[in-house]
């Protein structure tokens, strides 16, 4: 068998959203290289729903397909539900992630979640309790 | 496909195949046996110790078939401890960039009481002898330092090492897995007393390798059970493997010069060729180095994502990244010599094999260039270096 999924390594091999948004309403980053790992999500967020989305990963495939899978799962949802995006759905979403490779869906989570905190402190009457 | 990964293992040889086979087939008795199966099977492995001991300068009764290198490093390193701890000396001396099966074993004398030092490589990764004669005690019972390494390629002076150890009275063993077969290994020119071998480094089958023990110098077992290898390491002889690596290594022997010539070619191509990529660096001295190795960093990149990539384009590699190996930190070899965590993340190596020829290295410039240039793309960190937010490293 494969290292990876073949979902893994389609979104490895051709990721979707990658690039920056100058203009992005929300960036987070987080992870380090000397871990081997960083990631930046760039949203754009508009009538309280995410319109636009991109991403910059530095790390292995797992890191790539796990950015690339959640910008798709979060593209054009409202903002409500972007927050509840989960490190498993992203999993899931791939078809599984080898067990050691679970903490690449965490990042993508925790970059998503990072570019929101950004977005809710420059509008703190957008944020949701 | 363009096989570089020959560091990790090698395609086995048609002679070694063609050699083995009568033992699987015909003379399959075990060499224990009295019958005339058994019999062709003892001599079998008795012609075989003759060859590998005349391909690195030993006596037949020297060499010691074992299941590979890090079995022989273990029964080596272990055996030389237990010859210190008789004397009351326990202290051994090595380095930072040996194998898992030295760093290992040592960890493990070290719960017991031993004290190594480890001597410093730096930045090319190669140990000198000077440091050794500053860190040998009166109670230094070892000193263990490999031939080659495996993952920067880069050699070490052993025979410096031999003679010193030698004059010191102080045992030496060498963990010569990537060396032998490769370039030229004398255990008496070297003045080595234990020397480690693996076959599947030179075109011989897995499972398989030897251990060299100067004569007089007492082994302990790893393994307890029947009389085999003059009672040093039980269980039935893997027959038709000590055969063919012994097939192997003669022809390895006889084409060494040869493939050397072409191949240290062919790296010198490659070397140049990766070197034209922006911020990137050659990791291990570029002239104490196998024929065959290659090893680099990329800044900006990451080591998994690349030999996916590579294996896209038919190419099979490795890396030093944390990714590959399994844990948080990158390849010890790399962090000795000085590259830091973000660098060393970004490591290729590429090991060539005798049947490589200057299209495939060009195709693998070619090919490397293009994927470096695709993940820095996508790489915030890559974006970081070159608008000036962080400094480059390399």
């Amino acid at each position: 068998m494969a290292l990876y999924s073949e979902k893994v390594m389609d979104h490895f091999r051709n990721p979707r959203n990658v690039g920056v948004i100058e203009d992005a309403d929300g960036v987070g980053e987080v992870g380090n290289a000397k871990c081997g790992d960083i990631m930046k999500m760039y949203l754009k967020i508009d009538n309280d729903t995410v319109t636009d989305v991109k991403f910059e990963t530095f790390g292995c495939a797992s890191a790539v397909a796990s950015s690339s899978m959640a910008t798709e799962l979060i593209k054009g949802k409202p903002v409500s539900e972007v927050m509840r995006l989960t490190n498993k759905a992203v999993a899931e979403a791939l078809d599984g992630l080898p067990d050691y490779k679970m903490h690449c869906s965490v990042l993508a989570e925790e970059a998503i979640a990072k570019a929101l905190e950004d977005y809710f402190s420059k509008h703190p009457e957008k944020r949701i309790q | 496909m363009i096989y570089a990964d020959n560091a990790a293992t090698t395609k086995m040889s048609s002679a070694a195949i063609a050699a083995m086979m009568p033992y699987i087939t015909e003379y399959y008795g075990n060499p224990s046996s009295l019958y005339l199966a058994g019999q062709k099977a003892k001599e079998a492995i008795e012609r075989a110790r003759e060859s590998v001991a005349r391909c690195i300068g030993a006596q037949p009764r020297e060499i010691l078939f074992t299941s590979g290198g890090s079995e022989s490093d273990n029964q080596a390193i272990l055996s030389a401890a237990m010859i210190g701890k008789k004397q009351g000396k326990r202290h051994i001396v090595s380095d930072p960039i040996e194998h898992h099966a030295v760093l290992h074993t040592l960890k493990k004398l070290e719960k017991e009481g031993f004290e190594i030092t480890f001597l410093p490589v730096y930045g090319e990764g190669v140990v000198r002898a000077e440091d050794l004669k500053n860190a040998v005690r009166d109670d230094t019972c070892l000193v263990t330092v490999m031939y080659a390494n495996n993952e920067i390629g880069t050699i070490q002076p052993i025979g410096e090492i031999g003679r010193f150890c030698r004059e010191r009275g102080i045992l030496f063993h060498t963990d010569a897995v990537q060396a032998v077969g490769h370039i030229p290994v004398d255990v008496v020119k070297d003045g080595v007393d234990l020397l480690s071998a693996s076959a599947h480094k030179f075109h011989g089958p897995k499972g398989v390798g030897f251990l060299y023990a100067k004569r007089g110098i007492p082994l302990s077992n790893l393994i307890e059970g029947g009389a085999q290898e003059r009672g040093k390491r039980a269980g039935t002889e893997n027959v038709p493997g000590i055969v063919a690596a012994a097939a192997a290594l003669e022809e390895s022997a006889a084409k060494m010069e040869e493939n050397a010539r072409k191949l240290s070619a062919l790296r010198d191509r490659l070397i140049c060729g990766l070197s034209e990529i922006s911020h990137s660096a050659l990791n291990g001295d570029a002239h104490k180095r196998l024929p065959s190795n290659v090893n680099f960093c990329f800044e900006g990149i990451e080591g998994e994502s690349l030999l996916l990539l590579l294996d896209d384009k038919g190419i099979c590699a490795s890396s030093g990244s944390a990714c590959t190996s399994g844990s948080l930190d990158p390849s010890h070899v790399l962090l000795a010599i000085g590259r830091v965590h973000d660098v060393a993340h970004g490591s290729l190596r590429l090991t060539l094999g005798e049947d490589a020829d200057t299209e495939d290295v060009d195709y693998i410039i070619r090919s490397v260039k293009e994927v470096v240039e695709r993940l820095r793309g996508f790489s915030p960190v890559w974006r970081d270096l070159t608008s000036g937010k962080k400094p480059f490293i390399l």
